[in-house]
């Protein structure tokens, strides 16, 4: 089964996520009154060390597993939905104390109430789709 | 085997989260979690309400085994390999939680006051989980990107428009926490 890889990093993914604390509601509070380093730690040290590895595929240096030159897709471009649509993430992301990866292992923990969350994030992303082309971008 | 039994410092979540994104990359795929929520819909058949949604999700059908594998990766760590089910808050944190009503802070992953069943079946907890979702699921689409697509992804590859989404996130997050926390939970 060809898909039989993502299913491990998932489950490592889940792993790192719960062990690391990075799941937990508190932890989030935590980094937004700024009373602790942990977050910070986390987010910061992945960002340097995957930015070697950017460096890397970039300069093609290193190949995906097929020996292709990997490309990182480009976010897209705007400056009100990256504002906006950031800060509305903030909000959830607060408020829940999960973001969507998260909502998924925290559901495997067996945290009934999360489903909703789970459930009111394809509302959200639903409504999104809805009034794409009405919004500003 | 205690080392893997103890919460994870920093220095070694942050490190393996970064091989996550390089595993992702590897195998020929980008590294953002929030994009299956919109296959999700395509999958639920969204696409005959919204054009946005009419998309082949088989091509992501590995997305959805990456996300039963988080299930099962949280159902691992919590059941097998964690030793103490707490988290070791700064005594500041407990004691601001405990006076906005938050109870026991840091005795498990997340706080009853939100995530227990009682809570769930009231009108206002029940609120509360769905617009969470909800901010969570249209941010997250509208700014193109969560914590591993804008903050991992976009910064480690020096893209502005993430560096706009992270401020955004903070901006958004503060606003929760310093401003209408008070209001909600008070």
């Amino acid at each position: 089964m060809k898909n039989l890889k993502f299913l491990v990093i998932g489950i490592v993914f889940g792993i790192i996520l719960s062990k690391s604390e990075a799941v937990s509601w508190y932890r989030i509070y935590e980094m937004f009154k700024f009373q602790s380093f942990h977050m910070y730690g986390i987010i910061g040290s992945a960002v340097t060390i995957s930015a070697v590895f950017m460096y890397f595929f970039k300069s093609g240096k290193i190949k995906d597993y097929l020996g292709n030159q990997i490309n990182i897709k480009e976010k897209k471009k705007g400056f009100i939905r990256t504002l906006v649509g950031g800060t509305l993430f903030g909000l959830g992301w607060a408020l829940a104390g999960a973001c969507p990866a998260p909502v998924f292992v925290l559901i495997g923990h067996g945290i009934l109430p999360m489903v909703i969350v789970l459930l009111g994030a394809l509302l959200g992303t639903f409504i999104y789709g809805l009034l794409s082309k009405k919004l500003p971008h | 085997m205690d080392f893997i039994l103890q919460p994870w410092p920093w220095y070694v979540s942050g490190p393996f989260i970064s091989i996550i994104l390089f595993l992702f990359f590897y195998f020929g795929k980008n590294f953002g979690v929030s994009t299956n929520l919109e296959t999700m819909c395509t999958m639920a058949g969204a696409g005959k309400i919204s054009d946005y949604f009419k998309k082949d999700w088989k091509e992501r059908d590995w997305a959805i085994v990456f996300l039963v594998g988080l299930l099962i990766g949280g159902y691992i760590a919590i059941n097998y390999l964690s030793a103490t089910p707490g988290i070791d808050l700064n005594p500041t944190t407990v004691n601001e939680l405990a006076e906005l009503g938050f109870a026991d802070a840091g005795k498990a992953y997340v706080p009853s006051e939100i995530y227990s069943i009682e809570n769930m079946l009231t009108l206002k907890g029940f609120a509360i989980l769905l617009v969470a979702g909800i901010l969570i699921g249209f941010g997250t689409r509208y700014a193109d990107g969560c914590t591993s697509g804008h903050a991992i992804t976009g910064l480690s590859s020096f893209q502005l428009p993430s560096l706009i989404a992270v401020i955004g996130f903070f901006v958004g997050g503060l606003i929760m926490i310093w401003v209408l926390f008070p209001l909600i939970f008070g």
